[in-house]
C-alpha cells in the first residue's frame, strides 16, 4: 500500500509533468540503445545498408531467431582485442594514479587557502578544461615533436646530444592524458577536502599527532569519498580514450576505444564494434556503479 | 602539511596546465609554417583562417548546435535536478539517479556507437530520422549534457533552504509558482554556469558528433581533427588562440554577472534583514501601527 501511495502521491499533476519529458527522453536515448548494441552484437556482418544481418527471419510463418555469437568467440580468441583491453587497462590504472599523486597536493592546497583566493584558483583549474580539448592535445605535439620545443630546450641545455622519442609513444599517451583529465581529479577531491572540519585535525595534534600522521589517520580516511569520485572520473572515460592515443600514441600503441573506432569506420564491421562495446561495459560496469554509490552518498550529504 | 612543498606542486601543477596553452598562443604568431621555429611577427594565419570558408560553416553549424544543446540541456537538466532534490525517495529514484547521472562517465565511444544504432535502427523501422546531420547531433548532445547540468544544478538545489520554499506553499502559492516565484530566481547562476558548461561541452565534442553526424553535417571539431591529423599547422594554432580567448572571456563576463547577480540579491536579503529588525526594534518602542506604515515608501 506504501508504494502504491507513494506511486500517486509521484503521478499528482505537476510532478507527473516534471518528471515525464526527463525520463522518456533517457529511456529513449540512454538505455534502449544499449540494447540495440547488444542486438547487433549477436547478427552477423554482411555487405548492405544497414550492414548486418537482421536477427529476426520471418519466412514461410515461421519465425527465426539467430544468434550468433561468433563475434564474441572472434574477440577472445585474437590477440589483438584482448592485448588492447590489457593496455588500456593498464593506461587508465596508471594515468589515475599520476592524476591522484599530482591532483591531490593541488586540491589540498587550494582548499587551505582563503576563500576569496580559492576562488580564483579553482577557476584556474576549471578554465582549460572550457577551451578545447582537442587543442589542448595538440598542443602537446608541438612540445613532444622531435625538433618540438622540449627536445630543443634540453637540446640548448647540454643535456642531451640529439633529440630524443617523445611523441608517438605511451610517454606521449600518458602526458596528454593526465594533462587532460587532470581537473576532473582536482574538483571532486577539492569539494570533498573544504569540507572537512579543521577542529579534527587540531584534536589529532593535542593529542600529539605530528602534522604527517594526522594527514595520513584523519585527512586521508576522511577523504575517501572524493579520491573515488575522481579516480572514476578519470579512469572510466580513459578507458574509451581515443582522441588522445589517435594523435599522440604510436600506430602500435593500441587503446579499447581507438579499436572501436577502427572496426566502426575503417572496417564496418558493426557486429564486432557492438561486440567490443558489450564488452567494455561489462569491464566497465564495477567502476561505474562504484562511482554512482559515492555520487549518491554525496548527494545525499 | 601547509608546507613549502604543497605549493610548490600546485605551482608546478598550473605551470603544467598553463605553459602548453600560453606556447601555442605565442605561436600562433609566428611567421614561419614550421610551427615550433620562431622566424618573427606575424598575423598570416589569421588572415589564412579568415578565408577558410569550410571551416566557417563548421563554426557556424557548431555554434547552431551548442545554443539548441545548451538550451534543452538546462530544461531537461532541471527538471531531473528538481526529481532527484524535491521529489524525495520515490520509486524507482535509484535507477533514476543512475540513468541521469552514467552519461557523466561514460566513455564517448560507446555513447556514440550506441546512438547511431539507434539512429539507424529507428530511420529503418519508422523512417525518422531520415538521415543525420544537426538534428541526431543535437539530440546525443543533450543526452550527455543533461548529465553534467542536472548535477550543477541539484548540487545548488540543496544549498537552498526548503523553508523559503515551505512558506510559499504555506501562503497559499500552487507548486509551478514557487517555481517561478521562488525557486527559479534563486538558482538562476547554477542555470547560467550549467547553461555555459552545456555550451563547451557540446562545441568541443568531436568523438559522438563524429558518429552521429550524416556527410552533409562537419562541426568544428571534426575539421580541426581532419586537418591536426595531416601535421602541425599555424593555421589550427591561430584557430586555437582564438577558441582560447572567446573562451576566457565568456567565463569572465559570465563570472562577473554572476558576481553581480549573487551581490544584488545578498544586499536584498541584507536589507529585508535590516528593515525586519528595525521593525521589530520599532515594535517594542512605539505603538506599532506607525511603523510598517511610514517605515519606506
Amino acid at each position: 500500500m506504501n508504494k502504491l501511495a507513494q506511486w500517486r502521491e509521484l503521478l499528482t499533476f505537476h510532478r507527473f509533468w516534471v518528471m515525464i519529458i526527463p525520463y522518456s527522453w533517457f529511456i529513449l536515448f540512454f538505455v534502449i540503445p544499449f540494447f540495440i548494441v547488444l542486438k547487433i552484437s549477436f547478427s552477423e556482418a554482411t555487405i548492405a545498408v544497414p550492414p548486418y544481418e537482421p536477427l529476426l527471419v520471418t519466412e514461410n510463418d515461421k519465425i527465426q531467431l539467430t544468434l550468433n555469437l561468433g563475434n564474441y568467440h572472434f574477440l577472445f580468441t585474437d590477440a589483438l582485442y584482448i592485448n588492447a583491453y590489457l593496455n588500456s587497462l593498464q593506461i587508465a590504472f596508471f594515468s589515475t594514479l599520476l592524476c591522484l599523486l599530482i591532483g591531490y597536493p593541488m586540491a589540498y592546497a587550494i582548499a587551505h587557502t582563503t576563500p576569496s583566493v580559492r576562488n580564483i584558483l579553482l577557476l584556474l583549474i576549471i578554465l582549460p578544461s572550457w577551451t578545447s580539448f582537442l587543442i589542448r592535445v595538440y598542443a602537446w605535439i608541438g612540445i613532444l615533436k622531435n625538433n618540438g620545443l622540449l627536445n630543443n630546450l634540453l637540446l640548448g641545455l647540454g643535456i642531451i646530444d640529439e633529440p630524443i622519442q617523445l611523441l608517438y609513444n605511451n610517454f606521449a599517451i600518458y602526458v596528454g592524458i593526465v594533462y587532460a583529465y587532470l581537473p576532473f581529479m582536482v574538483l571532486p577531491l577539492y569539494t570533498n577536502l573544504v569540507k572537512h572540519d579543521p577542529s579534527l585535525l587540531e584534536a589529532a595534534a593535542d593529542l600529539g599527532a605530528r602534522p604527517l600522521k594526522a594527514f595520513f589517520s584523519v585527512t586521508l580516511p576522511l577523504s575517501k569519498a572524493g579520491i573515488i569520485a575522481g579516480s572514476m572520473l578519470v579512469f572510466i572515460p580513459v578507458m574509451g580514450e581515443f582522441v588522445i592515443p589517435e594523435l599522440l600514441g604510436g600506430p602500435d600503441n593500441l587503446m579499447i576505444g581507438k579499436i572501436l573506432w577502427q572496426e566502426f569506420f575503417n572496417n564496418r564491421d558493426w557486429p564486432i564494434a557492438s561486440a567490443v562495446t558489450v564488452l567494455m561495459l561489462l569491464i566497465l560496469l564495477i567502476p561505474i556503479i562504484i562511482f554512482h554509490r559515492s555520487q549518491l552518498k554525496q548527494m545525499e550529504k | 602539511m601547509h608546507s613549502r612543498l604543497t605549493w610548490l606542486l600546485l605551482t608546478f601543477g598550473y605551470l603544467f596546465l598553463y605553459v602548453p596553452i600560453i606556447i601555442l598562443v605565442i605561436y600562433s604568431f609566428n611567421e614561419s609554417r614550421l610551427v615550433t621555429v620562431w622566424s618573427g611577427f606575424s598575423t598570416q594565419w589569421y588572415r589564412a583562417l579568415w578565408e577558410d570558408q569550410q571551416l566557417l560553416a563548421a563554426v557556424w553549424m557548431s555554434l547552431r548546435i551548442a545554443f539548441l544543446t545548451a538550451t534543452a540541456a538546462v530544461g531537461l537538466g532541471t527538471a531531473a535536478a528538481m526529481m532527484i532534490t524535491r521529489f524525495g525517495h520515490f520509486p524507482g529514484y535509484t535507477p533514476f539517479a543512475a540513468m541521469i547521472t552514467a552519461p557523466l562517465v561514460m566513455p564517448e565511444v560507446i555513447t556514440g556507437i550506441s546512438l547511431l544504432l539507434l539512429f539507424v535502427a529507428l530511420e529503418q523501422a519508422i523512417g525518422f530520422p531520415q538521415g543525420r546531420g544537426m538534428l541526431t547531433i543535437w539530440i546525443a548532445h543533450v543526452t550527455f549534457c543533461t548529465a553534467y547540468v542536472t548535477v550543477v544544478i541539484s548540487s545548488r538545489l540543496r544549498e537552498l533552504d526548503p523553508a523559503l520554499e515551505e512558506a510559499a506553499m504555506d501562503l497559499g502559492a500552487t507548486p509551478w509558482k514557487v517555481f517561478f516565484l521562488i525557486t527559479l530566481p534563486i538558482i538562476a547562476p547554477a542555470l547560467l554556469s550549467g547553461w555555459l558548461l552545456a555550451f563547451t561541452l557540446s562545441l568541443d565534442d568531436l568523438v559522438v558528433a563524429s558518429f552521429v553526424s550524416g556527410p552533409g553535417s562537419t562541426t568544428l571539431p571534426m575539421v580541426v581533427y581532419s586537418s591536426v591529423r595531416l601535421g602541425v599547422s599555424p593555421k589550427i594554432n591561430a584557430l586555437a588562440s582564438i577558441i582560447i580567448l572567446v573562451m576566457f572571456l565568456g567565463v569572465f563576463i559570465a563570472g562577473w554577472i554572476m558576481l553581480r547577480m549573487e551581490r544584488k540579491r545578498d544586499l536584498e536579503m541584507q536589507q529585508v534583514v535590516t528593515e525586519t529588525l528595525e521593525a521589530e526594534a520599532a515594535l517594542f518602542d512605539r505603538p506599532p501601527a506607525h511603523v510598517r506604515l511610514e517605515a519606506k515608501p
